[in-house]
C-alpha cells in the first residue's frame, strides 16, 4: 500500500525484505582496502625508534578490510533500511521531528566554521564568536532570560547544568537544599539529572486535568526544596495554566523554577518562560531550532538563566567588549559552577540553529508555534473517535491519545504503532507518558502538510476498524519492513553487543 | 510577514489554514492558545534579527565564516584534544545522507535497522581498538565519557575515592569535577614527574574506586598503563584509560595493558574540528560491567521470522525506564558522529589505521627533533610520545602562537593557560596531514618569530 506519505521502506531499499543483511565485517577480505594515505617515510625516524617495544601493538585491530565501492554500497544500503524526516512523516511525540533545512547543513560545513580549532586564540575566530553572540541574544530574548551557556551538548546536560546552578545559588545563601520537585509526567532525564546532581527527586502527581496538582505541590514544598523542573506545555501536550500560582508557591519557599525546553516549539514567540516566572531554561536546539537528530544525536542544549543566576554559569561565557566592539571568551567567572563540556559545546549544531533563526525572523518564529499547535489540534480532531485523548480540550503542539478502547479486541498500543508502519508512517511515541494507559503521543510538527496529516489520520482510523475486524493483521505487523518485530527479550537475555567471527 | 524571508518551512496555504481551523471548530489560531493566560502572552514580536532569504543567508554565513582562521587557512599543528586529521571523502558523502542525518533515536527497530546496525558495527570497532568486550553507542565527548566511566567505577566498587593522573587533559579534569560536584567524590590528582608522566609505581590505590590514566597523556607522553592497572587491581580498584583511538594501530590497547574501562575522544575519526563540537565520546569496558554502562547499546537478536535484527538493548539501565535510578541521565548522544567514525575506521581497515598511526608517531619524532634544534628551544619532557609533544621556548608561548598565526601556522595551546609554571611551554601536534615540508616551515617560522622580537 502506498500513501500520500510515500512507499514503505522496503520499496526503496536495495535488500529483500526479511533477508539477512551482512555486517561490514562479514564482507571483509584480507588484502582488500579502501584507504589511501601517504608513505610514512621521508627522513622521519623509524617507528621502533619513537615507540618503545613495551608500548607497541603486535597485531592491528581487526577492522574490516573492504573496498571503497563496497563501503559506499554498505552504508548507502544501511541508510535505505532507515526511516527519516527526509523519507516521510515522523510524528513522534515529544521529539519534534520536523523538517531540517538543507541551507543550515551547507552553512555549517563552510571551512571557516568546520576548520576552527577550539583552543585557538579568540583573535582568530571573531566570526564564530559573533554568530554565537547573536544567537545567545536571540535565545535569551525568546526565553525571557538574561545570559546563557552553549556548553551543554544536549538537553540532559542542560538539566544537570541548571541543577548545579540551583545548588550554587542556594549555597550562596548558606543553604543546603536536598529535594527537587518533578511532576509524574516528566521526561526520564529530569529525575536522572536530579540524581546525578546529588539531589533527591520528589515526584508530585498530576491531577484530573493532566496538570500539576497544586495541592500536592503545596504539600511538597518547604525550605528543603531547591526547585521544580517543569515542561510547559507538559508531556501530555497541555499548557500548565496555573503556572503563575506554581511559580509563586515555589518562590515563596525560596525555590527556583526550571523550564525543560523539550516543548518550546509550541510557545516560541507567543509566551516566554521568563515571563511565566521561570529562572532557568534549557532549549533543545535539535527540536525547536530544527537541527537534524542524526539517528539519536548530536543535539545542543544551551542553558539560559535569569540575571541573578548568571554569575554561576559554566565558564567561559561570551562577553561583549564595548570598547573594542567584539565578542570574547570571559574566563573571569569566580562563582562559576565550572566546565561542562570539553570545549564550547556542539558549535556545528549552533551554527545550524543560527541559520534557522535567521531564516525565520521574528514572525516566522511565532508561526512555528502557531502551525505546530494548529496541526496537532487538527490531527487530534480527525482521530478522536478512534483514539480519544484522556484530558479534555485543545492541546498544544502534541496530544496524548489512548489505544485503550482497542484492548477489548486484544490490540495494544504497540500493535497500532506497528500497523502504522505498514501504512507508510512512522509511529507516534508509545507508552509515554507513563500516566496514560496505552499512550500514543502524537506530534505532527508544523512542517507537515494538511495532506500528510489527512493521510495519517485516515491510516489511524483504518487501524481502529481493523482492530475490530482483523486484529491479527495488527499483531503480525509490520510486514513491509526489512525485519519483522525483533525479540527484545532475547536481545537482553542472549546478550550480543558486538560482532565476533 | 514580509516576503523577504518567507522561509518558515510550513507547507500550508491560506485556505489550508482556514479549513483546518473550521475542522477543529475554532475561529482563529489564537483561540488554540486559550490555556495561556492572556496577560502572559507576548504582545509584540520577538526582538530577534529579521528574516533573510536563503541566498542572503548563505552569503551572510559565508561572510561570518570568512572572518575566522582555522585549519583551512593556517597549517595546523594545534592539539590538546582536538586534531586536524584527514577526513576521507566517503565519510561526508555517507553521513550527509538524509536517511541517517534526519532520523531519530532507533526506538522503532523495524524502521531503524540501518542506524542500529551502524551502531552495532561502531561498537564492534571501538571494542577492537580498545581491546574491550562491550562499547556503547557514544557519549557527547571525551570529557563526558570520562565522567561516565568514573560514575561506573563508583557504582561497581561502592567506593568514592578517585585517583586521577595530573597529565589528564585539564578540561576533562574540570568537567569531571563539575559534573560530580553534587556527589561528594574524593578526587585526588597525582602530580606528574619532571618527565611529563606519572610515577604509577608509587601510587597507593587503597579504597579507590578508580585509577585514571591518560595514555597518551595531555603532553603527548606515553604512560605506564600496565603499572597503573596493576596498582589499581592490587587494591580492588578499577583502572580507567583515556586513550586516543588514532593511536590504536601502533600502540597496545588499554585492554591489553589491563585497563577495565577505556574512554576517548573520537573526533579524529570522521569529524572535522568545528570549534570543539559536535565530537563523539567513546566508551568501552568488560562484559562483566555491561549492566553499569551508561547510554544506549545496540544488540543483536532475531525477529519474529527468525531473521537477524538489531535493537536497543538493556534499556532498563536508562533514564526513560529507570528514571532517578538510571546509570546516567544521557539521552541524546552523538550517533551521527559515531557513524562518521565507523565509516572512517572501516575505510582505514587494520592496515590504514597502522599507517595513520605510523605517520603521526614518526613525523612527530621528526618534528620534535627539528624544533628542539632551534636556538633557545628544547623538548620540555624526555620520553616517548605518540603525536604530540611539548616545546619549551624562550618566549611566552601565548605570544609565540600569535606570531606563528601571522606566519600561517596554527600551534598550541600554550600550557600556561592551565599550568602557571609552564607559560613558556607550547603544545605541538603532528597528524598524518602534516608533511616534512610543513615541519620545516614551522621550524623556520618559530626561529624567525624568536629572532625578530
Amino acid at each position: 500500500m502506498t500513501t500520500s506519505n510515500g512507499a514503505p521502506l522496503e520499496r526503496s531499499s536495495g535488500a529483500r525484505a526479511g533477508s539477512d543483511f551482512p555486517l561490514v565485517f562479514e564482507t571483509s577480505q584480507p588484502g582488500r582496502r579502501a584507504w589511501s594515505l601517504p608513505e610514512a617515510g621521508d627522513s622521519s625516524p623509524a617507528l621502533e625508534d619513537v615507540i618503545p617495544a613495551a608500548h607497541r601493538r603486535r597485531d592491528p585491530p581487526a577492522l574490516p578490510e573492504v573496498s571503497e565501492r563496497d563501503l559506499v554500497r554498505h552504508y548507502t544500503r544501511l541508510s535505505q533500511r532507515n526511516w527519516a524526516i527526509d523519507v516521510g512523516a515522523y510524528p513522534l511525540g515529544s521529539c519534534t521531528m520536523k523538517y531540517n533545512p538543507k541551507i543550515s547543513e551547507e552553512a555549517a560545513s563552510l571551512p571557516g566554521f568546520s576548520g576552527l580549532h577550539p583552543l585557538s586564540d579568540e583573535s582568530l575566530t571573531p566570526g564564530a564568536l559573533e554568530l554565537l553572540g547573536v544567537l545567545e541574544e536571540a535565545l535569551c530574548e525568546a526565553t525571557g532570560m538574561s545570559k546563557l551557556t552553549f556548553q551543554p551538548a544536549a538537553g540532559a546536560t542542560g538539566e544537570l547544568t541548571g541543577l548545579l546552578i540551583m545548588r550554587a545559588f542556594h549555597r550562596s545563601h548558606g543553604e543546603e537544599r536536598k529535594r527537587v520537585i518533578i511532576p509524574d509526567s516528566a521526561h526520564g532525564t529530569n529525575p536522572a539529572s536530579v540524581s546525578l546532581a546529588g539531589f533527591q527527586a520528589h515526584e508530585v502527581r498530576s491531577d484530573e486535568r493532566g496538570l500539576v496538582d497544586l495541592n500536592a505541590l503545596r504539600d511538597a514544598l518547604d525550605a528543603d526544596v531547591a526547585g521544580l523542573m517543569l515542561t510547559n506545555p507538559n508531556t501530555l501536550g497541555l499548557f500548565e495554566r496555573d503556572i503563575e500560582k506554581i511559580a509563586e508557591a515555589m518562590h515563596e519557599v525560596g525555590g527556583l523554577l526550571y523550564y525543560d525546553g523539550a516543548n518550546f516549539n509550541s510557545i516560541v514567540g507567543v509566551v516566554r518562560p521568563g515571563d511565566m516566572g521561570f529562572d532557568i531554561v534549557h532549549l533543545n536546539l535539535h527540536k525547536t531550532f530544527a537541527t537534524p537528530h542524526g539517528g539519536g544525536g548530536p543535539g545542543s542544549g544551551p542553558l539560559a538563566v535569569s540575571e541573578r543566576l548568571a554569575r554561576f554559569l559554566p565558564a567561559p561565557v561570551l562577553g561583549w567588549d564595548e570598547g573594542a566592539e567584539r565578542w570574547f571568551w570571559d574566563e573571569d567567572r569566580p562563582d562559576s559552577i565550572g566546565r561542562i563540556h570539553s570545549f564550547h559545546g556542539n558549535f556545528g549544531i549552533n551554527v545550524r540553529a543560527y541559520c534557522y533563526l535567521r531564516s525565520l525572523g521574528p514572525q516566522g518564529l511565532r508561526r512555528v508555534a502557531e502551525r505546530a499547535v494548529l496541526n496537532a489540534n487538527y490531527l487530534r480532531v480527525l482521530v478522536r473517535e478512534s483514539f480519544p485523548t484522556v484530558y479534555e480540550g485543545t492541546c498544544m503542539h502534541e496530544f496524548v491519545a489512548t489505544a485503550k478502547p482497542l484492548r477489548k479486541h486484544g490490540v495494544r498500543g504497540m500493535d497500532v504503532a506497528k500497523r502504522l508502519i505498514d501504512l507508510g508512517y512512522h509511529p507516534p511515541t508509545v507508552y509515554f507518558p507513563l500516566v496514560v494507559e496505552e499512550a500514543l503521543m502524537v506530534e505532527p510538527t508544523e512542517t507537515e502538510s494538511r495532506e500528510t496529516i489527512d493521510g495519517l489520520a485516515a491510516a489511524l482510523n483504518q487501524i481502529a476498524e481493523e482492530a475490530a475486524t482483523d486484529p491479527d493483521l495488527l499483531h503480525a505487523a509490520p510486514v513491509t519492513t526489512p525485519v519483522a518485530r525483533p525479540d527484545e527479550a532475547r536481545a537482553a537475555r542472549d546478550l550480543k553487543v558486538r560482532w565476533t567471527p | 510577514m514580509g516576503t523577504r524571508g518567507n522561509l518558515d518551512f510550513s507547507p500550508h496555504t491560506p485556505s489550508d489554514e482556514t479549513e483546518m481551523l473550521a475542522a477543529i471548530g475554532v475561529a482563529s489560531i489564537d483561540d488554540l492558545f486559550e490555556p495561556i493566560p492572556v496577560h502572559l502572552r507576548l504582545a509584540r514580536d520577538l526582538a530577534v534579527p529579521d528574516a533573510l532569504s536563503e541566498l542572503e543567508l548563505i552569503e551572510h554565513a559565508g561572510a561570518l565564516a570568512a572572518r575566522n582562521k582555522g585549519a583551512s587557512e593556517l597549517t595546523c599543528f594545534a592539539g590538546g584534544g582536538a586534531y586536524d586529521h584527514y577526513v576521507p571523502a566517503i565519510v561526508r558523502a555517507m553521513v550527509s545522507r538524509g536517511e541517517f542525518a534526519t532520523s531519530y533515536t532507533p526506538y522503532q527497530p523495524e524502521l531503524s535497522q540501518g542506524v542500529l546496525q551502524a551502531i552495532f558495527e561502531f561498537q564492534t570497532m571501538v571494542c577492537e581498538l580498545y581491546g574491550m568486550e562491550v562499547a556503547n553507542a557514544s557519549l557527547y565527548d571525551g570529557a563526558s565519557a570520562l565522567v561516565e566511566a568514573v560514575n561506573l567505577t563508583v557504582r561497581a566498587t561502592k567506593r568514592e575515592r578517585i585517583l586521577i593522573g595530573g597529565t589528564v587533559h585539564p578540561h576533562y579534569l574540570a568537567v569531571l569535577k563539575t559534573w560530580t560536584s553534587g556527589l561528594g567524590f574524593d578526587i585526588e590528582t597525582i602530580p606528574f614527574e619532571p618527565d611529563g608522566a606519572v610515577d604509577w609505581a608509587s601510587v597507593d590505590a587503597r579504597d579507590a574506586a578508580a585509577v585514571v590514566v591518560a595514555d597518551p597523556n595531555f603532553f603527548g607522553r606515553l604512560e605506564d598503563l600496565e603499572t597503573a592497572a596493576q596498582r589499581a587491581h592490587d587494591h580492588g580498584a578499577l583502572c580507567i584509560a583515556i586513550t586516543d583511538p588514532t593511536a590504536m594501530g601502533v600502540l597496545r590497547s588499554p585492554g591489553e595493558a589491563g585497563a577495565d574501562v577505556a574512554v576517548g575522544e573520537g573526533q579524529a575519526f570522521g569529524n572535522p574540528l568545528t570549534f570543539g563540537g559536535p565530537y563523539v565520546g567513546y566508551f568501552a569496558t568488560k562484559l562483566e560491567l555491561v549492566r553499569q554502562v551508561p547510554g544506549r547499546i545496540a544488540g543483536e537478536t532475531l525477529d519474529s521470522n527468525g531473521d537477524r535484527a538489531y535493537v536497543l538493548t538493556l534499556q532498563a539501565r536508562e533514564q526513560h525506564i529507570r528514571r532517578a535510578k538510571a546509570t546516567s541521565n544521557v539521552c541524546t548522544n552523538q550517533t551521527l558522529m559515531a557513524i562518521a567514525s565507523a565509516v572512517h575506521m572501516a575505510w582505514l581497515g587494520p592496515h590504514g589505521l597502522q599507517r595513520m598511526g605510523e605517520i603521526c608517531a614518526r613525523r612527530s619524532g621528526l618534528a620534535a627533533a627539528k624544533l628542539a634544534e632551534i636556538p633557545g628551544c628544547r623538548l620540555a619532557f624526555e620520553g616517548p610520545v605518540f603525536k604530540e609533544f611539548v616545546l619549551e621556548t624562550p618566549m611566552p608561548a601565548k605570544d609565540l602562537i600569535g606570531k606563528l598565526a601571522e606566519r600561517g601556522y596554527l600551534a598550541g595551546p600554550d600550557l600556561g593557560r592551565w599550568y602557571p609554571d609552564l607559560t613558556d611551554h607550547l603544545l605541538i601536534a603532528v597528524t598524518e596531514k602534516r608533511t616534512e615540508q610543513d615541519v620545516d616551515g614551522l621550524a623556520e617560522a618559530i626561529e624567525k618569530a624568536l629572532t625578530e622580537r
